[in-house]
């Protein structure tokens, strides 16, 4: 069978099975070199004991997870971590699903309210964070100045000096930043919910509250799953807002592990336990995302 | 010579095979029709012949040379889908002058070229338009023009006119029944509509999964149809087909007489057929009911409107079949056989 | 049964009060939202302009200028800081990434939604869980990647890394937009004398504009918004985007230039928000053409 072979080669630019590996290969590549490669490289320095100033490969075992184990600052990162995700989460579902219910109506204004409520997502989070900086400044903070006006203060609150109302601003600043970007997605849920399913509703007469919560929430649920997902990984994985708003202080009680994680390892120079630290992250992560994608799989909505 | 001439071509998709062992061959100039249910593997059939899809066993000869493996634009054949697929990036202009491009003519005679395929259709001031500026009848004139312009040796086109409205539907026929006798080019022509079959084909090829069941002349697959599927699948109402112990006969609904209408009694055969109900369609009447006897199958009986005799329902009439009007089918796999004396 | 006028005309103007109900709460709810989400910025857009002597006083109205409005703080941010540097590091590193990221999505894309791979919905899936490893995992290792490469303290650093983040996702997102465009075109072009790739590059890449224009909006925003490989690769100011630039240099120790500082927010965030907005619509239809078709 020459002539296959030569008329193959003729036409390489045809055959689906050789553009498939020309078309997936550099993207392939590029993924593994420079997010499997280091990957590996995490799981690897976590059992040794490299630093900034000992860069040699020197295996240790599990004992660079014992010492991070033996951190308490450590355990209060993790604690926080959880803490952090849980009541954020919870936030921001409920948050998100009024604003994407109001979101896909028709008002005057829209388009402005749209783009004021789209703000604290799509500004770059370090410099959004600024602005809270700003707002909860221990002195000149101007919701500080309301409360003194209404006298139901008279020292100021000192948002971020204190290890309670730190880490409540930290959670509220970064639920106020996630909120847009799971009511966008809930929106494209909304969106997604066939016509003749609201008219049948409104036919049978069913008020807002009954509407909502038979028809609309169980319907949205997978995609709520989806905006669920990505609001875990942003909040448990994300630094930005704890690294600008406090660094994890006061003497940290609002460090999570990923800020834990930069400060031990970059700023620390203890690679070997920064990396066990941020390896924390991983079974946590797999694990959500498995539940949330089975979730979202078995609505068949993915 | 055939311009195009398939052998044994199969394809299997996973596990399922459209198309199961072809044999087909057309002869030159002629408008083939492959005519079959959705599913059928007709556009499968239709895909492998423009290299679209690579068949998984069997030979695609064009022109008398074997093509499988060559990828379309080495097959020398013009195509033109269901959707028409007219570029939305380009004028019409560009859109007929594509091929021409691909070809590598030169601007000049490719511009001759185009006045020469948009005249033919009477496209000439739409050139300068964008497709989605245009009706659904001139779409598929432009789509038609880019097929031509290239002189290609074969015409595929697949059910070119589902996306047009009824009324246009008939005039587009015309217009590609007219184009298609001018230009004398061998046509292959993929549709579900048996109307659309019936009145363009030359020859027509009746499918159902994955197989020729019968290729010939309309009249030959109306009159003499090889199976009980083609003898189901084509006229409106189908043939009535009614079941003995040992083979199945049938007949068409408008050779289902009443006795008095038709004339040489002798050569028919007589049944009594019981009428449930009737339907006025204005040119015609449809009548419902069985036959005494094979009290289980329905049967129809289409009386022309020129037919004024008045039938009463639920009663039972004599109605008579010519008997060189009947068919007779094998009772195991269905296909036809020789004439049988109906057993009383 | 009939109904007595009066019945109909109490369930209207039940009906009617339901619905002024409704719109109140719309509206209610809509102003609450902006209010809570603009709040902030409202206040950095209000102490840029601020005098210090002004702004420094405890007691003065913070939502009122008390002094005229002064223009010198920005002068200070674009004359006296890197703040320029910043935003053309950023545009920079923004269109690299951009140009890396077409290169290898788009065909990545494309086998993707087009050419039946028998491993092809897993490996989309695969793709889309990439994108969702956080840099907080990868970036020690990367560091010292980078480190080995010689690359850091220069935006090749970011250029090389960002890509991890915007092909996963663009590859997603151009997924469904391939899928949008029909299949016949591309055959049609085959048919006409065009190889795979020919008709690839004459017919699919000019109908697949918006597709790009997503793809290069996603990578500008990427590259304005990430923060930890910024900070943790490039530390001299003059390989500093916005993300990093602004909080690190702008902050001098203790000593806040807030009136700046606002102002450099502002300037950028405006413009991402309007631009992100224009293509919002856009993008909630990307991502469920790849989501729903997939």
């Amino acid at each position: 069978m020459t002539t296959t072979t030569a008329t193959k080669q003729r036409y390489l630019g045809d055959n689906p099975r050789f553009l498939a590996g020309l078309f997936m290969s550099p993207a392939v590549l590029y993924i593994i070199a420079l997010v499997g490669f280091p990957f590996v490289l995490a799981i690897i320095y976590a059992f040794t004991d490299i630093s900034t100033g000992n860069p040699e490969l020197e295996f240790v075992g599990w004992a660079t997870f014992r010492r991070v184990l033996a951190d308490p600052v450590f355990r209060e990162a993790l604690w926080n971590t959880f803490l952090f995700a849980v009541i954020a989460n919870v936030m921001v579902v409920v948050l998100a699903t009024a604003l994407a219910e109001i979101l896909v109506r028709d008002f005057k204004g829209k388009w402005l309210v749209r783009f004021l409520v789209l703000l604290p997502w799509v500004a770059p989070v370090s410099l959004a964070t600024i602005t809270w900086l700003w707002t909860l400044d221990s002195i000149f903070s101007p919701i500080d100045w309301v409360l003194r006006q209404l006298g139901l203060i008279t020292e100021n609150m000192y948002w971020l000096g204190q290890p309670g109302t730190a880490m409540t601003s930290v959670i509220a600043v970064q639920t106020w930043r996630i909120v847009p970007l799971a009511a966008v997605i809930v929106m494209a849920g909304l969106i997604a919910i066939p016509s003749d399913i609201t008219d049948a509703v409104a036919v049978d007469g069913a008020g807002f509250w009954r509407r909502m919560f038979q028809v609309t929430i169980p319907l949205l649920a997978p995609i709520i799953a989806v905006a669920v997902l990505f609001g875990l990984i942003l909040t448990i994985s994300d630094m930005s807002v704890v690294y600008v708003l406090t660094r994890g202080g006061p003497t940290n009680s609002t460090q999570v592990l990923s800020t834990w994680a930069f400060i031990k390892g970059i700023e620390g120079g203890a690679l070997a336990q920064g990396a066990a630290v941020a390896l924390f992250l991983l079974p946590v992560l797999i694990a959500i995302t498995a539940i949330v994608l089975r979730l979202a799989r078995r609505r068949e909505v993915m | 010579m055939a311009v195009v001439e398939v052998r044994g071509l199969r394809k299997e998709f996973g596990d399922v095979t459209a198309v199961d062992g072809v044999d087909l061959q057309s002869e030159e100039g002629e408008f083939l029709v492959l005519l079959g249910p959705s599913g059928c593997g007709k556009t499968t059939l239709l895909r492998m012949i423009a290299g679209l899809e690579q068949p998984t066993e069997g030979e695609i000869m064009l022109g008398g040379e074997d093509v499988s493996g060559l990828p379309p634009r080495a097959r020398r054949i013009a195509m033109v889908f269901q959707s028409y697929a007219l570029y939305p990036h380009m004028t019409v202009a560009n859109n007929i002058a594509f091929p021409l491009k691909a070809q590598g003519m030169d601007p000049e005679e490719r511009t001759k070229k185009v006045e020469w395929a948009a005249g033919l259709f009477g496209i000439e001031r739409l050139l300068q338009r964008r497709p989605r500026q245009l009706s659904g009848g001139e779409r598929q004139r432009v789509a038609l023009a880019r097929a031509l312009v290239r002189e290609p040796t074969v015409f595929l086109l697949d059910e070119p006119l589902s996306n047009l409205d009824a009324k246009l539907r008939a005039a587009a026929r015309d217009d590609l029944m007219e184009f298609q006798r001018r230009i004398g080019i061998t046509t292959i022509y993929v549709t579900h509509d048996q109307v659309e079959a019936m009145g363009m084909g030359d020859r027509i090829a009746v499918m159902n999964h994955g197989k020729v069941r019968q290729l010939g002349t309309p009249e030959e697959v109306y009159h003499h149809p090889a199976d009980v599927f083609v003898a189901q699948f084509l006229g409106s109402p189908p043939m009535n087909l009614l079941e003995t112990p040992t083979y199945v006969f049938g007949f068409r609904p408008e050779q289902f007489l009443p006795e008095g209408i038709a004339e040489s009694e002798g050569t028919r055969v007589p049944f009594t057929f019981h009428v449930n109900r009737i339907e006025y369609l204005g040119s015609e009447r449809y009548l419902y009911g069985y036959i005494r006897e094979y009290d289980e199958t329905r049967v129809i009986a289409m009386l022309p409107a020129t037919v004024t005799l008045p039938i009463a329902i639920d009663q039972d009439h004599k109605f008579s079949v010519a008997k060189d009007q009947l068919r007779f089918f094998d009772f195991d796999d269905g296909h036809k056989i020789a004439q049988q004396t109906l057993m009383r | 049964m009939t109904w007595g006028d009066t019945d109909i005309q109490t369930l209207q103007r039940q009906a009617d009060r339901r619905r002024q109900w409704g719109r109140f709460g719309l509206y209610a709810g809509a102003i609450l939202f902006a209010f809570l989400a603009a709040f902030p910025f409202s206040w950095a857009l209000i102490s840029m302009f601020k005098q210090s002597n002004d702004l420094y006083v405890k007691e003065n109205n913070p939502f009122w200028f008390n002094e005229a409005p002064t223009l010198e703080h920005m002068r200070l941010l674009f004359l006296d800081t890197n703040y320029l540097t910043f935003i053309t590091n950023t545009i920079f590193v923004g269109l690299v990434v951009t140009a890396i990221t077409l290169l290898i999505a788009l065909p990545a894309a494309y086998a993707l939604a087009r050419l039946r791979l028998r491993w092809g919905e897993r490996l989309g899936i695969a793709i889309f869980l990439v994108y969702l490893i956080p840099p907080t995992l990868l970036f020690i290792p990367m560091t010292r990647v980078i480190t080995s490469l010689g690359l850091q303290e220069s935006l090749w650093s970011l250029i090389l890394v960002y890509p991890t983040i915007t092909i996963p996702i663009s590859a997603w997102l151009l997924m469904g937009f391939f899928k949008g465009i029909p299949m016949d075109l591309e055959e049609q072009a085959m048919v006409d004398g065009h190889s795979r790739i020919g008709a690839i590059a004459r017919v699919v890449l000019p109908l697949m504009f918006p597709g790009i224009i997503a793809v290069t909006v996603f990578a500008f925003t990427l590259a304005s918004h990430e923060f930890i490989y910024a900070l943790a690769f490039n530390k001299s100011s003059a390989v500093k985007t916005i993300a990093t630039g602004v909080p690190t240099e702008l902050i001098r120790g203790d000593v806040f230039f807030w009136q700046s500082l606002q102002g450099a927010v502002i300037l950028i965030a405006i413009p991402i928000a309007l631009i992100f907005n224009a293509f919002l619509d856009r993008f909630i239809k990307g991502f469920t053409m790849g989501a729903v078709k997939g």
